[in-house]
């Protein structure tokens, strides 16, 4: 899952397949990799891809922030 | 206003200017001024002038001289005090031959040489040669209202209003993108001036003199921002005192310019403050109606009509506006591009190009227009966020100021919790520079920045050690520093964003592209001295915005329009591109030879974003940062297809006759 995750925002905000742009810890927030607009983009892969849903107090730092929290948020909802 | 421009040799060897480069250049920029042209030559310089006719329409011709013949002159733009200079020169003993604020203006420099730049209430770019002396003078106004571009050959030095002239003067003039221009427009939104977005072109700062007299060249900056370093420096009255004291100015300027006029002068009605408060002023010192011109949107999201049409109401105008549909914007694009001269990250300048060409088409050549506001007197959110930003580094633990968050995640406002957390996240990068100038403007930087996520190899090589950001902020005034924090947060965005981007990009270029001149009352000499001496929590009341402003609004203008929340004024972006039949032009620019061509960006990259704008464009959901990089790469693509592939086509040099020819080459 993790190289999924890590394909997506390489892929979707980056616009690059060179692996090492981001390391997996990362805040994609703090680099300004995303924004308010790019939250809900990785609301909606997330979503999509692996059939969770995210309530809106979910949406927070913690759960969508890094490539890592991602990873650990859906591994979470779907287990 | 005007365009001019100019050929000085300045090398051993160099032969007389061209006449037909001068033609040329004229050529280039006769959008500023289609009613007349006229040229001066001598065997080292040549000086071209396209006049905008509104003051003195039948006398003020240029190239103008003085009384004794020592001095020449070409300018653009207007000198509003100028009947009052006149009174004080003729009482020196100077006679004038003509009503025009031109001759004032040669004359004022007659006696008062660099310091008469600093009595000038007005916009100007001037070019002065003294050919005894062999000495040329370039000037511009400490706003940067007027451009001045130039560019040094080993023989000659080049003026003129726009790039595109000196292009035009001579095709050995190499034309290539430079890396660190493009790299400050992709984060201020603007050059740093001198540097431009072309290599060896240089703009002039506004408010510098630069100087060519015998082989050495000087300059250094007439006019700069003063802002108070200690409480004795500020205003000391009441907030009541200082209203009075800014409506007293504000009509002042407004007057000056709607009444310094020998033609028309209309006015430009957004529907928000600013532009309506100028409106309420002129009509108050006008004695017949005047002229207002709106733009609207088929997007309600852009929209401002019904505010425009309360002020309308209000003042009794002769209205007319303007519906921009988003393939509008798409149509215009490129022609857009061509005035600019420079990337954009947003659309917005474009509606405001089709508005200009409604008021040419009326007839009026100038209108008032209210920008200047928002920056001097602090009307942006930039400006609360800074404060907000400040005080939650220096109080990490206290309550989370949460009035800003719902316009950052509006769709979490059914979840306070996440939605502060979000914010927090967002608002609280760089927190620990909150000592840093810049500080206030790095969140905005550095979305901008996010295009760079699109530079080709190449591009990231060529700027590996540079850093626009660290040389903007180490070249701030030394008294920077001592200034209260809104006052620094002021400064930075009026050198940057206003000069660079709305003066420029979004205003003079899109006025002049119709030949029509702005007018400018809030960016008045005596209007931007008094608001800089205000305390801050004049300007910044606790978080309310534009506080003195809205409190001189009450009475002015509609309630309505003094209530309204902050609609900053903006167009449709991405989608503007997207959604109608596949563009042509658009899909060429946007291949992958193309963009390897321009070498700025990387083709993969970019073929990548424009897959995914158009993917977003069906759902309507694009981020701020997608929106400005297509808007950024169109737009530098463009550049580089009309400024470095072929030559702009407006040129017009086989028109141009000159009705004022002053050659005086020996043979």
């Amino acid at each position: 899952m993790k190289s999924e995750v890590r394909s997506f925002i390489l892929d979707n905000f980056l616009f690059t397949t060179d692996q090492g742009a981001i390391k997996d810890s990362e805040s994609l927030i703090e680099r300004g990799i995303i924004d308010s607009t790019g939250v809900l983009e990785v609301v909606s892969f997330v979503e999509e891809k692996y059939g969770v849903e995210v309530l809106d107090e979910e949406m927070i730092p913690e759960n969508l922030d890094s490539v890592d929290s991602i990873v650990a948020f859906v591994t979470k909802k779907q287990g | 206003m005007c365009g001019i421009a100019g050929i000085v040799s300045i090398g051993s060897g160099a032969s007389k200017p061209s006449l037909k480069s001068l033609e040329a250049m004229v050529g280039a920029i006769s959008h500023r001024g289609p009613d007349e042209f006229g040229v001066y030559r001598d065997n080292r310089a040549g000086l071209a002038h396209a006049r905008l006719s509104i003051v003195d329409v039948k006398a003020g011709q240029q190239p103008l001289t003085n009384h004794d013949k020592r001095l020449w002159l070409v300018f653009n733009g207007e000198i509003y005090n100028h009947v009052e200079l006149k009174a004080e020169l003729t009482l020196l003993g100077y006679s004038f031959r003509t009503q025009s604020d031109t001759e004032v203006l040669i004359n004022a420099y007659s006696e008062w040489g660099d310091g008469a730049f600093q009595r000038f209430n007005g916009q100007w770019a001037v070019a002065l040669w003294d050919p005894v002396k062999e000495c040329l003078l370039l000037s511009r106004d400490p706003h940067g209202i007027a451009p001045l571009y130039y560019y040094e050959s080993n023989s000659n030095l080049y003026f003129a209003s726009e790039v595109k002239s000196i292009f035009a003067a001579d095709e050995n003039i190499p034309r290539e993108l430079d890396p660190v221009g493009l790299d400050q427009t992709f984060t201020f939104w603007s050059i740093v001036p001198p540097q431009s977005v072309f290599k060896g072109i240089k703009e002039l700062p506004p408010g510098a003199i630069r100087v060519y007299h015998q082989g050495a060249v000087s300059e250094y900056k007439c006019l700069d921002y003063q802002f108070p370093r200690s409480r004795e420096e500020e205003f000391s009255g009441s907030v009541e005192e200082a209203g009075t004291e800014l409506l007293r100015l504000l009509a002042a300027a407004t007057k000056l310019r709607l009444q310094r006029s020998d033609v028309p002068v209309g006015c430009y009605l957004s529907g928000g403050l600013d532009s309506s408060i100028v409106a309420a002023l002129a009509h108050q010192v006008s004695s017949e109606s005047f002229s207002t011109f709106s733009l609207c949107f088929e997007d309600d999201e852009y929209d401002e009509s019904s505010f425009q049409k309360q002020m309308v109401k209000h003042i009794g105008s002769r209205h007319s506006e303007l519906l921009v549909k988003r393939s509008d914007i798409a149509n215009a694009f490129r022609q857009v591009i061509e005035h600019t001269e420079r990337p954009i990250l947003r659309t917005a300048p474009v509606p405001l190009f089709m508005l200009s060409k409604l008021v040419q088409d009326q007839g009026i050549k100038t209108v008032l227009t209210g920008e200047g506001a928002d920056e001097f007197i602090a009307g942006y959110d930039i400006f609360r966020e800074a404060k907000v930003r400040r005080f939650w580094a220096k109080n990490p633990d206290s309550e989370w100021r949460h009035l800003l968050l719902d316009r950052l995640y509006p769709y979490l406002k059914r979840s306070p919790v996440a939605q502060r957390s979000m914010a927090k996240r967002f608002f609280g990068r760089n927190l620990a520079d909150f000592r840093k100038p810049g500080f206030s403007h790095f969140p905005r930087w550095l979305s901008t920045s996010s295009i760079k996520r699109l530079y080709s190899v190449q591009y990231r090589e060529q700027l590996a050690g540079v850093d626009v950001v660290a040389d903007y902020t180490n070249a701030l005034p030394s008294a920077f520093s001592e200034w209260k924090e809104l006052n620094q947060d002021q400064y930075i965005e009026i050198t940057t964003l206003l000069a660079g981007y709305l003066l420029s990009s979004q205003g003079d270029r899109m006025l002049m592209a119709h030949s029509v001149e702005g007018r400018f009352p809030f960016l008045d000499m005596n209007v931007v001295h008094f608001v800089n001496s205000l305390p801050p929590s004049y300007k910044l009341h606790v978080l309310n915005e534009k506080f003195l402003l809205k409190k001189i609004g009450h009475g002015l203008i509609p309630r309505g329009i003094l209530q309204r929340k902050k609609q900053p004024y903006r167009a449709p972006d991405a989608l503007a591109f997207i959604g109608h039949e596949s563009i042509g032009w658009l899909n060429e620019l946007l291949a992958p030879e193309m963009i390897a061509a321009a070498g700025v960006f990387d083709p993969r990259a970019v073929t990548a974003l424009w897959g995914k704008c158009q993917k977003q464009a069906a759902k309507n959901q694009f981020s701020n940062i997608d929106n400005m990089s297509l808007t950024g790469v169109i737009s530098t693509q463009q550049l580089f297809k009309s400024f470095v592939q072929n030559t702009p086509t407006l040129r017009r040099s086989e028109n141009i006759n000159f009705s004022t020819m002053i050659d005086v080459v020996n043979a």
